[in-house]
């Protein structure tokens, strides 16, 4: 092996990073538990329930055959919809990449689709649609499209003149082009466009649930407000904080595999 | 012109470019002619910007002429663009290796566009890279392997395809005078057994010299201002005049 940018140790340097950020993320979450049974000690039981009672209420979820099919059919809406918007919008994003003047026409209506709140796609998609799944599916993807189809976007027009022209100059079918070249450029970008839309889709679908749904944790979080239940309300909170902590966990071994060529400088580890 | 059947053809070619924001355009071939026939090396000599990798793209076809007519093997190389799937190999004057394919894998890159089965093109880009001193390098990434290590990996690309036609452009001018004398001497072995009409674009006087009996000068924009053949019997004395006057164009005095 020769002149590796950071090579030498980088396997022992990835398991020492990654020990380290578990070991701070363990103390940061841990100080924030310690924080709030303190506060829990010294200020009224319904706005601030002791982390035993949140612990016992998160329990109860996971445990309770019902709690489970809220938890899934809210992760369900949020994976379809995101997967809705990645379809779309990388749709979008390749002819936008290649047609310049495409790209002038679609651009202002993205970046006016950027300025719509969420809350009024949620609004639109009760008037203009009758099912509730449909309903949260559009206000997904309307909400998260954009992102994805700039990040494509970006992944795309980033891509190395040099290497286009080296692989064209094997005379590749456009298949093979896309397969050999297009995707491997575009997929870092694509990943961090899930990693960003994750947080996103995990806060629209709630607000979705909450207005218009008749299960999943929006309407949970609804059911614990109406009952002026924190200890629920931060349970069903933290069930969906973990969803999105074990998605982001699953991209990033994906990322970690897909990603493995890239050099890791030393100073990074 | 070679007695050989003819291989590249160039017809009162040129080649402008348009500028962003518009203005006049850019010349950057006028009115170029030669051929180049089977089996032979001719090395393309100009100084920086003179449209040498211009007349590199337009045999490639990776650009289509403004005007005049290129032919290779008898095809249009921009329009008949499929057709020269597996017949050309280019060594670029950096290595282009894709970053997310190993060594291995970026030789057999042009074998897998050319469908060759999985197994028989990693048994062929595995040769090359034991030709070329890579053996112990074929899974690692180019990060990990040093400047003169990926410009192999890259000669072995081309190569592996077993191409009729090669084209190098400049391929050794961004290596340290040490790597680049070392896989010049192998790349010279290469092309004399493989035998493809190769042509090679450079700026060192020497090196083309070294490289080719066939040398043309171009001068801004590409066109030829000087063009000599020399025999395996040339004398040194000759050469060195040849040197001389080369240098001369180059420089604007001959």
């Amino acid at each position: 092996m020769a002149l590796a940018d950071g090579e030498g140790a980088p396997a022992a340097g990835r398991f020492f990073a990654f020990t380290r950020f578990r070991y701070e993320s363990v103390v940061a979450l841990a100080g924030l538990a310690v924080v709030w049974q303190i506060a829990s000690l010294f200020v009224p039981h319904f706005l601030f329930p002791s982390v035993p009672e949140i612990a016992t209420r998160l329990v109860e979820i996971f445990t309770s055959w019902n709690s489970l099919l809220d938890m899934l059919a809210t992760s369900g809406r949020i994976l379809a919809g995101l997967g809705g918007a990645f379809v779309f919008g990388t749709l979008l994003a390749i002819p936008m990449a290649r047609s310049p003047s495409l790209a002038r026409y679609a651009y202002p209506l993205l970046n006016f689709n950027q300025g719509i709140p969420a809350l009024s796609w949620v609004v639109i998609a009760i008037i203009w649609f009758r099912g509730i799944e449909f309903r949260i599916f559009f206000i997904m993807v309307m909400t998260t499209l954009p992102a994805f189809t700039f990040q494509v976007l970006d992944a795309y027009r980033a891509m190395s003149k040099d290497l286009f022209e080296m692989t064209l100059s094997f005379r590749p079918t456009r298949f093979d082009l896309l397969r050999t070249l297009i995707w491997p450029t575009v997929l870092p970008g694509m990943l961090t466009a899930w990693k960003v839309n994750l947080g996103n889709a995990s806060r629209v679908v709630v607000v979705a649930e909450l207005v218009g749904a008749t299960g999943g944790v929006g309407y949970e979080l609804l059911q614990q407000q109406q009952v002026f239940d924190m200890a629920g309300a931060i349970a069903w909170t933290l069930v969906l904080v973990i969803f999105v902590l074990v998605v982001q966990g699953v991209i990033t071994l994906i990322e970690t595999r897909a990603l493995r060529y890239r050099a890791i400088a030393e100073h990074a580890l | 012109m070679s007695n050989t059947p003819l291989e590249i053809l160039f017809e009162r070619v040129s080649k402008s470019f348009s500028r962003p924001g518009g203005g006049p355009a850019f010349e950057a071939v006028r009115d170029l002619s030669f051929s180049v026939g089977r089996g032979e090396l001719v090395a393309i000599l100009g100084k920086t910007g003179c449209g040498k990798s211009t007349t590199f793209n337009l045999i490639s076809g990776l650009i289509r002429p403004s005007a005049g007519r290129v032919a290779v093997q008898g095809h249009d190389p921009y329009a008949d663009f499929a057709w020269f799937r597996g017949k050309i190999g280019i060594v670029f004057q950096n290595d282009r290796l894709m970053p997310w394919r190993t060594a291995i894998e970026n030789v057999a890159l042009g074998l897998e566009l050319n469908k060759v089965p999985p197994a028989q093109r990693l048994e062929i880009a595995a040769s090359w890279l034991a030709r070329l001193g890579l053996s112990g390098h074929a899974n690692d990434y180019p990060h990990a392997l040093s400047g003169g290590m990926r410009q192999r990996v890259s000669v072995a690309r081309a190569f592996a395809g077993k191409p009729d036609i090669l084209l190098c452009d400049e391929p050794f001018s961004a290596l340290d005078e040490h790597t680049g004398n070392a896989l010049r001497q192998e790349f010279r072995n290469l092309l004399q057994e493989t035998g493809a009409t190769s042509i090679f674009i450079t700026h060192s006087i020497d090196e083309a010299l070294w490289f080719s009996a066939r040398l043309m000068v171009f001068e801004r924009p590409a066109r030829i201002a000087y063009e000599t053949t020399l025999a395996p019997e040339t004398s040194e004395a000759d050469r060195a005049a040849v040197r001389d006057r080369i240098r001369k164009v180059l420089s604007g005095e001959g």
